[in-house]
This record gives structure tokens, C-alpha cells and sequence, in this order.
């Protein structure tokens, strides 16, 4: 299992420096010069050259990168070009609102899928499978920004239960964040959700098919301890997996929701950047946001490795 | 093919789907004979008119007939589609087929470099290409184009491992053909099912890209008649004038599980072991 364990993770070494050098150079091709944008219109030659040797930008681009990868390895992100903050404090500032926002996407996924996809696969053919299964294919087919809007007019205008936007912090009032993030999360989640409400269908049609459930059900086992103790263990692996490879999604999909919402996260920070053609910022945000999908994955695969011993790469 | 389509037949969701994909194609195509106003036309006085008998899904802000702009909107999508998966399609296969086939360092470097796309999520990498290209339709189509490429490497990939030591393709390289043409002839078109599954999903992902991207106001130009764009300009309206936002959702949604139930059932007719396993 450590021999694994080291294997995927020097498997992720390489990709995490491809990571790097498509961040960089990437964003090193966005049109528009960073220092004229940060001077705006009335500047000398002199200080537009201070200020791009003061951020490096007058070396070559090769010896740039490294000069960033160096720092990045060091924890030293580079500092915003717009809000001259370090990009690193401006991320970390903000990661705990994403990482909220996509615990709770994956909890409601957790809470629509299992329940659904076990019982459709149960009772298979039945008009509950059939609503279960237009429901999975909805929830991957409605755009994950329509639907936030759609809450937002019914629940937050209309209803007035949720606010339509805005943050609340944990620390100021935990009812008042839970309102905040509600909405965004089921927005994000649904489609997590329905992909692995599929998942969970499939998976616990194939292992109720097997031998040893056949065996059990014909020594008497009762159903709900078929069900619960032998059937659903099992056939939850592949839905861990599921679950893990939508972090992607789930951490894509904040950019577009925490816009529509109003969240102070890092999907909005990143948007900012883009907009605001702020190099280290965009840099910095895409390298982590990338680098937190690797090792997402890496994590799902581990535990992917411990739940099914067969597993080995 | 017949026994494909035997199959296909048989799936009604499926259908249902293949339906709904050739009515939008009908809509794309028929859209200036069939759209009752001009969707760029702007009318002052109609402006937020409710859904009425002269404006079957109500106007927005500028007076526009939202039915008109939808019907257009269907061409977009469509065009972005085709286009896009098309690129993906073509890069992601080139790419999946020399890793497989030639093996070694080629595979090796092909398939880091694949995995290292596929760390980016899908919208934040569109969003930069889209930063660095500029915001316009075949920029749009490009950029999604190359975020969809890394999925179809890997599954030609996969492909191409499964058949490339099979006896016909050994006895290919015996009689001394070429490897561009055991490619092009023989690994190629036994690979194609997955890939063609694949192609119909990537419609609705792409479709879906569109509308995100201009919706965040990175995708085609404001005026045009997406519906990602009518979608985001709707949202400034919603509590006034709720149709301007709602209508372009319920097309996107549609569209995209058009494409999603015809995957699905492609998927399970190509492939009998997941038939009636998989919904």
C-alpha cells in the first residue's frame, strides 16, 4: 500500500510542474501590459520601466518562470499587480468560503444520491426508478447558473427565505451563513449529485447480481441487513470515485456561482484576475486551483486503494 | 449499423432525445423562415412586454421577441457544437491514437500532457483561453474545442490499447502496411464506438460552455442571440420581467438533454453489458 501510495504521488510530480509551466505561460499570453493597466493613463517611460523590474517583468520569460516556480516553492506567490497584496494571503483569505461552499455541494450530492440511486436500483423498472433515473439526467443537462438564478427569483425575490447574494461568515452567524450558502451549494451540487445518483443506481444493480448477495439472501439474511451491511458497502466504491473526479467540477463550477451569488471565494478572485489582467493573481489562482484538483484526485485514489484492495496502479 | 439502430429503437428515452435533437436542427435551420420577429430588432414600445399572443415568450429590455432570439439562439449553440466537438474530436483522437500506437516516451509525454489539461477545470481554463484570445464566437468555439480535446485522447487512447495487439492488426504489420495507414485503416474505425458516444455528450458539455462563458460576459459579443447571453442580460430583470431569463434556460436545458439521453442511449446500444444497468 506505501509503495502505492508513493508511486501515485510521484506520478503527480510531473504534472504539478506542467501545471506550473501552463500557468505561466498561459497567462503570459493574455493581451494587455500589466504595468501600463496599473498606471492608467498619465506615466513616464522611467517609472513604467521601475515597475516592470520591480515585478522581474524585464527578464526573459524562461528565466521568469523560474524565478516564480523558486518562489512559488517557497510559499511566496508574488504580490496582486492591482491590490499590491500578496497573491498567496489573497488566495488563503478567500479559500475557506470555496471549500465551505464545495463540503456542502458535496453533501448534498451525498444526501440526494445515495438514498435515490439505492432505492431506484431496488425497486428497478418501477415508476420511482424511472423518476429517479429523469432526474439524473436532468440534473446533468440544467446549467448549474440557470438553476441559481431560478432559486434566486422563486426563493430569494419571490419567497424571500434565502438572501439573493452576499456572504455571511461562520464567525459573525452560523444560521445566517448556512442561508448564504444554501442556495450556491445546491446549485453546484445537483449535478454531483445526479452524476453520482447514476452511479450509486448502476453500481448497486451490478453487486446485487453477485454471488455472495445470492448466497446471503438464500442463507435468509434479512433485506435491510443485505442491503445496508454487504450490498450498499460495496457498491459505495466507485461512487467515492465519482464523487472525487467532480471536485474539478465542483471547484470550475465555483467560478460561475460564487459571480451569481456574490461569494468572496477563489472562483470569484480568479474571475476578478482575468478581468483585471492581473498576472500573479491569475497565476497564482490557476496553479492552486489545478494543483488542488491533483491532489483531490490523488487523495480519492488512496482512498480508493484502501476501500478495494484490488485496486493497484 | 441496422442492428445499432435496432437497438437505438428500442431505447424510448433515447429516441425521445434523437427527436429533440433533430427539432433543434430543424429550428437552426428554418430560423429566418420560421422566427416571427427579426431577433435583432429592437421595438421601443414593446419593451418587457409579458408573453402574449404577439410575443409568444414576451420581449426584453430592448423590445426584442425572445422566441425570434431563442429560435436564432438554436443556431449558435449548434454551430458552437459541431465546431467545437469537431476540433476536440480530430486533436483528441490524433493525440490518443499516436500515444497508444507508437507507446514508450511518445505515450509517456502524450498522456502527461493530457493529464496535465485535464487538472484544469473545464471553465476556468475556457475562461483564459477565452482572455486570450478575445471574446468572439470562433474564439468561443476554439477554446472549447481545446478543453474538450484531453477526454478524447484518453478514450482513443484506451481504445487503440485494447485492439492495437489483435491478430489483424499483427497480420497488417506483417504484410509490411505502413503504420499511418493500419492506423487510418484498421485501428481507427474498430475504435470508433466510444468515440461516437463521446461525441454526443460533448455536444451538450459544449453546448453548456457556451452559455457559461457568455453568461460570465466572456463568450460571443453582447448582441448576439445566445442564449448564454440572453440568460445573463434576463438575470438584471428577473424580479420585473421573469421571462427574459427563464425561457433561455428552459431551451439550454432541453438541448443539452437532448444530447445527454441520445449519449446515453448510444452508449448503451454500442456497448450490451451496461444495457438496462446504466440510466
Amino acid at each position: 500500500m506505501i509503495q502505492y501510495v508513493i508511486r501515485r504521488l510521484l506520478i503527480s510530480i510531473p504534472v504539478l510542474l506542467g501545471i506550473s509551466v501552463v500557468a505561466f505561460f498561459m497567462v503570459r499570453l493574455v493581451p494587455g501590459d500589466t504595468v501600463t493597466a496599473m498606471l492608467g493613463n498619465s506615466y513616464t517611460p522611467d517609472q513604467a520601466e521601475a515597475l516592470r523590474s520591480k515585478y522581474g517583468l524585464d527578464e526573459p520569460l524562461i528565466q521568469q518562470y523560474f524565478l516564480w516556480l523558486g518562489n512559488v516553492l517557497q510559499g511566496d506567490f508574488g504580490y496582486s499587480q492591482f491590490t499590491n497584496t500578496p497573491v498567496l494571503d489573497a488566495i488563503l483569505a478567500r479559500l475557506p468560503i470555496t471549500i465551505e461552499l464545495a463540503v456542502l455541494s458535496v453533501l448534498i450530492a451525498i444526501i440526494i444520491a445515495i438514498p435515490l440511486g439505492t432505492i431506484a436500483a431496488l425497486r428497478r423498472n418501477s415508476k420511482f426508478d424511472y423518476g429517479a433515473s429523469m432526474f439524473g439526467l436532468l440534473g446533468i443537462s440544467v446549467p448549474n447558473f440557470w438553476l441559481g438564478t431560478l432559486m434566486i427569483l422563486f426563493l430569494s425575490l419571490y419567497a424571500g427565505w434565502f438572501p439573493s447574494g452576499g456572504f455571511v461568515g461562520l464567525s459573525e452567524s452560523i444560521i445566517g451563513n448556512l442561508r448564504s450558502m444554501l442556495l450556491p451549494a445546491i446549485a453546484l451540487g445537483t449535478a454531483v449529485g445526479a452524476v453520482a445518483m447514476r452511479m450509486t443506481r448502476s453500481s448497486m444493480l451490478e453487486v446485487t447480481n453477485q454471488e455472495y448477495i445470492k448466497m446471503a439472501r438464500a442463507k435468509g439474511v434479512s433485506n435491510e441487513r443485505l442491503i445496508w451491511r454487504h450490498a450498499l458497502k460495496n457498491a459505495l466504491i466507485p461512487v467515492v470515485t465519482v464523487i472525487g473526479i467532480q471536485a474539478g467540477y465542483l471547484l470550475g463550477g465555483s467560478v460561475v456561482i460564487e459571480q451569481i451569488f456574490g461569494l468572496p471565494g477563489v472562483g470569484q478572485l480568479a474571475l476578478q484576475a482575468i478581468t483585471n489582467r492581473d498576472y500573479a493573481l491569475l497565476q497564482g489562482t490557476i496553479l492552486f486551483i489545478a494543483s488542488a484538483f491533483v491532489i483531490v484526485n490523488l487523495i480519492v485514489d488512496v482512498i480508493y486503494g484502501f476501500l478495494n484492495p484490488q485496486i493497484r496502479y | 449499423m441496422s442492428d445499432l439502430w435496432y437497438q437505438l429503437k428500442k431505447n424510448k428515452i433515447a429516441m425521445s432525445g434523437l427527436f429533440m435533437t433533430i427539432i433543434l436542427i430543424i429550428l437552426a435551420i428554418t430560423a429566418p423562415w420560421i422566427a416571427p420577429y427579426d431577433p435583432y430588432e429592437m421595438a421601443p414600445d414593446a419593451r418587457f412586454a409579458e408573453p402574449s399572443l404577439a410575443h409568444f415568450l414576451g420581449t426584453d429590455q430592448f423590445g426584442r421577441d425572445i422566441l425570434s432570439r431563442i429560435i436564432y439562439g438554436s443556431r449558435i449553440s449548434l454551430q458552437v457544437g459541431i465546431i467545437s466537438v469537431g476540433l476536440s474530436f480530430v486533436l483528441g483522437t490524433l493525440i490518443g491514437v499516436v500515444a497508444a500506437y507508437y507507446g514508450k516516451w511518445v505515450d509517456a509525454a502524450l498522456s502527461r500532457l493530457t493529464d496535465v489539461m485535464f487538472s484544469f477545470p473545464d471553465i476556468l481554463l475556457a475562461l483564459v483561453i477565452m482572455a486570450i484570445l478575445g471574446p468572439s464566437l470562433t474564439n468561443l468555439m476554439i477554446a472549447v474545442g481545446i478543453v474538450y480535446t484531453p477526454i478524447f485522447a484518453r478514450i482513443a487512447r484506451g481504445s487503440v490499447l485494447s485492439i492495437k495487439n489483435s491478430l489483424f492488426i499483427e497480420a497488417a504489420r506483417s504484410m509490411g502496411v505502413s503504420n499511418l495507414k493500419i492506423m487510418w485503416k484498421h485501428i481507427l474505425p474498430n475504435s470508433m464506438a466510444p468515440l461516437i458516444v463521446q461525441v454526443t455528450l460533448s455536444f451538450a458539455f459544449a453546448i453548456l460552455a457556451e452559455a457559461a462563458l457568455s453568461f460570465l460576459g466572456l463568450g460571443v459579443s453582447p448582441d448576439t442571440p445566445s442564449w448564454g447571453i440572453m440568460l445573463s442580460e434576463g438575470k438584471s430583470w428577473m424580479e420585473s420581467a421573469w421571462w427574459i431569463a427563464v425561457f433561455p434556460g428552459i431551451a439550454i436545458t432541453l438541448a443539452v438533454f437532448s444530447f445527454n439521453v441520445m449519449g446515453d442511449g448510444l452508449r448503451d446500444a454500442l456497448d450490451p453489458r451496461l444495457k438496462n444497468e446504466s440510466s
